[in-house]
């Protein structure tokens, strides 16, 4: 349904020559700018090189999350077991190079994928192959995974002094001027962009997400593109998992908790639709970097921390309605129009 | 086969129950004690308030997962009324008061605006907590008077049964009746088979899913005070993590997150059920991070054995050429929210 307003509105808009004004990404980076410039006007100290850094920094994991989460929010399904995934992917990364030497960078990487993997795994056949709901199945695996965590965990931590010293740096260098991780975050976020916008299979998660039972007709292996999303999505919240050992240099039982609900805020700011068929990776990423950039905005402006919750709270809630009203006027002069 | 099974299930959730209890009593003789099954009844009573309600709307097609924070605020308003006024049945109303309203700003949302629910509630999941931070900062509030909090304490006309068991019981029965033998509650349902049709054949279907999210969030109010009553203190980051526990018992309770199918008695039961589970488990030594694996086993178990049912009872109906024109349809229409799509492969099967 999304997809045919989107298609006609498109065209529509191709003539009329202001495609890029139309597009969702731009309200959510105006609001970016707005909060990143009104900030640093009040606060010279919040762009500062330092503020910047811890800006990007927090924002890389949930746009990392934020990328998987899309996968799986354009096929109309949701994924409520990232922020467990994340946590389990951290803890036994950074235990797989933790006393090591250094230039286990890569073993780190490979250890969190192939954690989410897994976790994309059991999801997408639960959810493809008996045709599951996805709420309640990512519900279940929440908890389950949660628990091993947390079982794994037990009362121990891992600290920065056991990680290897190239990997805790890791976490905070820069190159260019941006965080490593940050770039992590740019690459992935390309490669999952091209993929969306250019793959076929890639477009194929928006059909099924339009349209089910169409594009299960149409020969899409709907099954199929389930499970890869699933699995995709896993495999984002296992990168974000070892990039936030990185970043905080050591885990405990308590990592990633609540993350799911964060993300799925960021990509529905960004304008993912919830109900599939629409959004980008861009519009993603920059909803996660809106929603931590109030976040840090309030502290810099000496406003309690607390609020920011609320702020995020409500920021989701102003992005949906706008974006339905638009589309509600837009239907209409539509209907108008083809008379 | 669907129905089928499902009904089935929810026969089999208060069995499951008696069974625990059973069980129980033989394993560990801690179990079957009064003071166990105090504890275990109070631990289980917001959960299952909300849980009565959530049912409604999950049966109806929504869903709300701002309760947690729904009862947070509530008890936290409740705290600091207490503490700005000294009055409690003041400061109980205007608990009460907020649950109504954070229930009524969901609902309308959700019905004035054509909002899918899940992403509202996840939105006012955030805002109404951070509206609990806002209200009493970091700090968390104990000064209630006793004659308040004592009533944690003391048992239904001097027996071992908690106070909790009487809301409890009234609202668990009248949830019950009005879903299972009004109008109203054949509306609900007919709402979450889909909406287009209960429109048509004139149930206001606005009207009625805007005051089951009141409902809810009035449920929420009263977990909050209930919660209050039972900790002896209003904080900020109270109940968090709660909305998860709701849903989970409705959805073991075989409540279709579709819409359309659930009955209350295995909701009530599905709650007494895991909250036996965890007291037993607790019992024999198991840890906070053992019974989330449980919960969540139990969640998932619950939903892939009546769908592997569905799978071997279709491949042998396969034939039928009933098979598909009987099920509902699966429609594209927004009404259904973020449910995924259940009968994908019954519309290849249709002749």
């Amino acid at each position: 349904m999304s997809v045919v307003t989107t298609t006609v509105s498109h065209s529509a808009v191709n003539r009329s020559g202001s495609s890029f004004l139309r597009r969702r990404e731009v309200p959510v980076g105006a609001a970016l700018l707005f909060v990143l410039v009104g900030t640093s006007l009040s606060n010279h100290r919040f762009l500062s090189s330092q503020g910047r850094t811890d800006l990007m920094l927090a924002a890389a994991i949930t746009g990392m999350v934020a990328i998987g989460e899309t996968f799986v929010l354009l096929m109309r399904k949701v994924d409520l077991s990232v922020g467990s995934t994340l946590g389990l992917a951290a803890y036994v990364a950074g235990s797989a190079i933790k006393d090591g030497g250094d230039g286990q960078l890569i073993k780190a990487f490979a250890v969190g994928i192939a954690v989410g993997l897994c976790v994309g795994l059991v999801n997408g056949l639960l959810i493809a192959l008996l045709d599951l709901p996805a709420l309640v199945v990512t519900l279940g695996t929440l908890y389950v995974v949660q628990g091993i965590q947390a079982k794994i965990v037990g009362g121990t931590r891992i600290t920065a002094d056991r990680l290897p010293g190239d990997f805790v740096s890791f976490g905070v260098d820069r190159f260019l001027g941006v965080p490593k991780l940050m770039w992590i975050v740019l690459v992935a976020g390309a490669i999952a962009s091209v993929y969306l916008r250019h793959m076929r299979s890639g477009r194929d998660l928006y059909a099924v997400g339009s349209n089910p039972p169409a594009s299960l007709l149409a020969g899409i292996p709907v099954r199929w593109r389930t499970l890869g999303a699933y699995m995709g999505c896993g495999a984002c919240a296992g990168i974000a998992g070892v990039l936030f050992v990185a970043r905080l240099g050591g885990v405990d039982a308590n990592a990633g908790r609540g993350y799911e609900l964060a993300v799925i805020a960021a990509c529905v700011v960004g304008g993912v639709n919830i109900f599939g068929g629409s959004g980008t990776i861009i519009g993603a990423l920059l909803g996660a970097m809106l929603l931590r950039s109030i976040g840090f905005s309030l502290s810099a402006l000496s406003i309690p921390e607390f609020w920011q919750q609320a702020v995020n709270g409500a920021l989701l809630l102003v992005a949906i309605s706008a974006d339905r009203i638009v589309t509600l006027r837009r239907e209409r002069a539509e209907r108008i129009g083809q008379r | 086969m669907k129905q089928l099974n499902r009904l089935q299930w929810d026969k089999f959730v208060p069995v499951l129950v008696m069974l625990t209890l059973l069980v129980g009593s033989f394993s560990n003789e801690k179990f079957l004690t009064t003071s166990n099954m105090t504890f275990l009844i109070q631990s289980i009573g917001e959960i299952m308030l909300i849980a009565f309600s959530m049912t409604f709307l999950i049966i109806a097609g929504e869903i709300d997962l701002s309760v947690s924070s729904t009862a947070a605020l509530s008890s936290c308003t409740l705290g600091f009324v207490w503490q700005h006024t000294s009055n409690i049945p003041l400061a109980v109303l205007s608990a009460l008061a907020v649950g109504f309203v954070c229930g009524a700003i969901n609902g309308l949302l959700v019905t004035k605006l054509g909002l899918q629910s899940l992403a509202v509630t996840i939105g006012t999941l955030a805002l109404y907590r951070g509206l609990c931070f806002a209200l009493l900062g970091d700090n968390r509030l104990t000064p209630f008077p006793t004659s308040f909090t004592s009533l944690n304490f003391k048992g239904l006309f001097g027996t071992w049964v908690p106070y909790v068991v009487v809301p409890l019981v009234v609202f668990g029965v009248a949830f019950g009746v009005v879903l299972h033998a009004t109008r109203l509650g054949r509306w609900v349902f007919a709402i979450g088979q889909s909406k287009d049709a209960a429109r048509f054949v004139g149930i206001s279907v606005q009207r009625t899913v805007l005051a089951m999210f009141i409902t809810n969030g009035l449920m929420a109010g009263v977990a909050g005070v209930i919660y209050t009553i039972r900790f002896a203190s209003a904080r900020p980051d109270g109940a968090v993590g709660m909305e998860l526990e709701v849903i989970a018992a409705a959805l073991f309770a075989g409540v279709s997150i579709f819409g359309g199918v659930g009955t209350m008695w295995a909701v009530a039961s599905s709650v007494a059920f895991l909250g036996s589970i965890r007291s037993l488990l607790r019992l024999k030594g198991a840890n906070a991070n053992e019974l989330t694996i449980v919960t969540g086993s139990l969640l998932l178990v619950s939903v892939v054995i009546p769908a592997i049912g569905v799978r071997v009872s279709g491949r042998r109906h396969s034939r039928s050429p009933l098979r598909g024109a009987l099920d509902p349809a699966p429609t594209g229409g927004a009404d259904l929210g973020n449910r995924g799509t259940p009968d994908e492969p019954q519309v290849l099967a249709r002749p």
